[in-house]
């Protein structure tokens, strides 16, 4: 398998009163054709900026993509002219966003929704992609496909909805998808189902995929890679095996505290991350996590940790990762 | 919906009412009447007899609820009475001016949709760049300046360009022919008009667009529809402006409904015989039945404005529903 993207050296900035948010700060990453990425971290640390940076849709002002080379099979996305862009969106990558409820035009049918992306992409018929539309509400698992073209988004529920939103991403056959927080708005229960008919859409169809999301749960079971970024910097990535069960940065094992977790005794306790996020405005030279670190020293103030190998294809950007390694074996 | 129009049809039965009592009382407030105005209105000396006999005549020597039924009565048999001042028909009266009125209302209404709604999405799409600050500051200038002080520049700036061309000057002609006679001649005098009251109008038109639809492209659905790669003109007139309409929708009803009797002083700068000049005429005769029967179709069309912006809503968005 061919590598799909690669992001290098990604820099995302928004230009705001309060000064320069540096939202995505040097992130670079792989996606391989027909692979599921995740990317993980809390709210703000970048990762949706890193996704709409692929798709360009960065709102300028404020936000500019200042740096960085973004690869989509052999082009340089960042280098494309605006009508080439808008070719690659919807075509080639397409986009789940995490609120159903309200990324669907509430005045527009459904059927006009699905088919106006096969209509300015591909050379199909209204006709054809009416047929196709039908086919794709079939394979998202919406019953009496034909009635809901001509219904609007207010006629489904939440979970509907988002299976909509897939059938849409899948329109135009593309050949990566990006799901931002695709099932944080829905229920438990819908959740599964739609990450499981995610999971089973993108290995049938070759599709390859980033999941961003804060639930590391959901990494384990439907990645195959996991990026962990913080305040706007990938600080751990590796197979999701290694990010699971051998992590080697302290926020890594923080996150991994702060969810349930069905391999770990009923009375172990969760430990949430404490502390809030950086300002992303006034980072200084040392490690971002450093003030909620609970293995930080005086040397991890000094300069950035840089990403080193632990294992194959498993690199940590952390000073005290054989402290923590070390005291998570005596621990277990 | 046809149950929802028959039953907000059969709610302005109360509101006409209300709006009836309403004006007869507020009218009858003022000390004197039609008669009195006539006879000794011009401070000469009147003969009380002959005031108690037009009074007689006009029914204004009745008990107040007398004459408030009588008026009531006129709505359930169509009858709308005389003028008290002129004499001639109410009927007669509004016909000859609600048809110029109308005429004006369509094309100020014309004229603010065709500036707002466009200069409205460039100063959305545009936002904070040049042609977003001249674009505002074009709507508050229409805010600023009043419609009829905009006519007088007009009609002065047609006599001095016209003068300067062709060493005559020209002014839009002052007497009113129906459009299906003349409509050269019908629409050299109402354009002007319409355009003064139009260009008002549409500066509250054109940034109410402005700000619907900055709102409107902030919503999630907006980058949906960008990350699906559609043309950034398709974004804009599909998924955005239908959702941006509504409140729009709201402004150019009201307004709408308001020039059909409001338009006083342009009337008056643009020597039109219409519907605000009557009302204005009416209240200043103390012609109490000509002014309760105006008020009546002001009200009349407001609640048909509102009905056609409810009908109009429910298609713009199918989350309204009636019932």
């Amino acid at each position: 398998m061919g590598v799909l993207l690669e992001i290098d050296g990604l820099k995302t900035q928004f230009f705001t009163s309060a000064g320069t948010v540096k939202a995505v700060d040097g992130v670079s990453y792989t996606v391989d054709e027909g692979e599921t990425v995740a990317v993980v971290g809390e709210s703000g640390c970048g990762k949706s900026v890193t996704a709409m940076s692929i798709l360009r849709l960065i709102p300028w002002p404020p936000g500019k993509i200042t740096e960085g080379v973004i690869r989509f099979a052999g082009r340089d996305l960042l280098q494309l002219p605006e009508d080439e862009m808008r070719d690659v969106r919807g075509k080639d990558i397409s986009m789940i966003f995490q609120e159903p409820m309200t990324s669907l035009n509430p005045v527009l049918t459904i059927g006009l929704q699905l088919t106006e992306t096969m209509l300015t992409h591909t050379s199909a018929t209204e006709n054809e992609a009416r047929k196709r539309a039908v086919e794709l509400l079939d394979m998202v698992g919406i019953a009496e496909p034909e009635r809901r073209l001509a219904q609007y988004p207010h006629h489904l529920s939440g979970g509907m909805r988002q299976r909509v939103m897939i059938a849409m991403a899948l329109a135009c056959e593309p050949k990566l998808i990006i799901a931002d927080e695709p099932t944080t708005a829905l229920d438990v229960t819908i959740q599964a189902q739609i990450l499981e008919l995610m999971k089973n859409l993108t290995r049938d169809l070759g599709v390859a995929m980033i999941i961003i999301t804060h639930n590391l749960g959901v990494v384990a079971r439907y990645s195959d890679r996991v990026n962990v970024m913080y305040a706007g910097k990938i600080i751990e990535y590796g197979s999701a095996a290694d990010i699971y069960y051998r992590p080697h940065h302290p926020y890594t094992l923080a996150l991994l505290k702060s969810v349930p977790r069905m391999d770990q005794p009923r009375q172990a306790k969760l430990d949430p991350v404490e502390g809030q996020p950086p300002d992303l405005t006034m980072l200084d030279g040392g490690c971002a996590f450093r003030p909620r670190c609970r293995y930080a020293t005086d040397e991890c103030a000094k300069g950035l940790p840089p990403l080193e190998n632990v294992g194959s294809g498993h690199f940590t950007a952390c000073f005290q990762k054989d402290k923590l390694v070390s005291s998570l074996q005596e621990a277990s | 919906m046809s149950k929802y129009i028959a039953k907000r049809l059969l709610m302005m039965i109360p509101t006409l009412i209300g709006s009836a009592i309403f004006v007869f009382f507020l009218l009858r407030l003022i000390p004197g009447d039609v008669c009195e105005l006539r006879l000794a209105g011009t401070g000469l000396y009147a003969d009380p007899a002959e005031i108690a006999l037009c009074q007689k005549n006009l029914g204004l020597d009745q008990p107040l609820f007398v004459q408030f039924l009588d008026f009531l009565w006129g709505y359930v048999v169509f009858d709308l009475g005389d003028s008290m001042w002129t004499g001639f028909p109410v009927v007669h009266e509004i016909s000859i001016r609600f048809e110029l009125s109308l005429q004006v209302a369509i094309m100020a209404t014309a004229v603010a949709i065709m500036i707002a709604i466009p200069l409205g999405i460039i100063s959305a799409v545009k936002q904070d760049t040049w042609i977003d600050y001249i674009v505002r500051a074009f709507s508050i200038a229409g805010i600023a300046m009043p419609s009829f002080w905009l006519g007088i520049l007009i009609i002065l700036g047609m006599l001095i360009i016209t003068q300067a061309m062709w060493g005559e000057p020209w002014m839009p002609p002052i007497d009113y022919v129906p459009i299906w006679e003349d409509p050269v001649r019908n629409l050299s005098q109402l354009i002007w008009p319409a355009v003064a009251t139009g260009y008002r109008y549409s500066a509250v038109a054109t940034r109410m667009t402005r700000s619907a639809l900055l709102e409107v492209l902030r919503e999630d659905y907006v980058r949906t529809a960008r990350a699906k790669g559609l043309m950034e003109k398709v974004i804009i007139n599909r998924h955005a402006l239908k959702n941006a309409l509504l409140p729009v929708v709201t402004i150019i009803a009201i307004e709408f409904a308001f020039l059909m009797g409001g338009l006083v002083v342009t009337e008056q700068v643009f020597n039109l015989n219409g519907l605000g000049k009557l009302f204005v005429e009416s209240v200043g005769a103390q012609d109490f039945n000509m002014t309760q029967q105006l008020v009546k179709l002001v009200v009349v069309i407001f609640i048909f404005t509102n009905l056609f912006v409810d009908i109009f809503y429910a298609w713009l968005d199918p989350r309204i529903r009636y019932s």
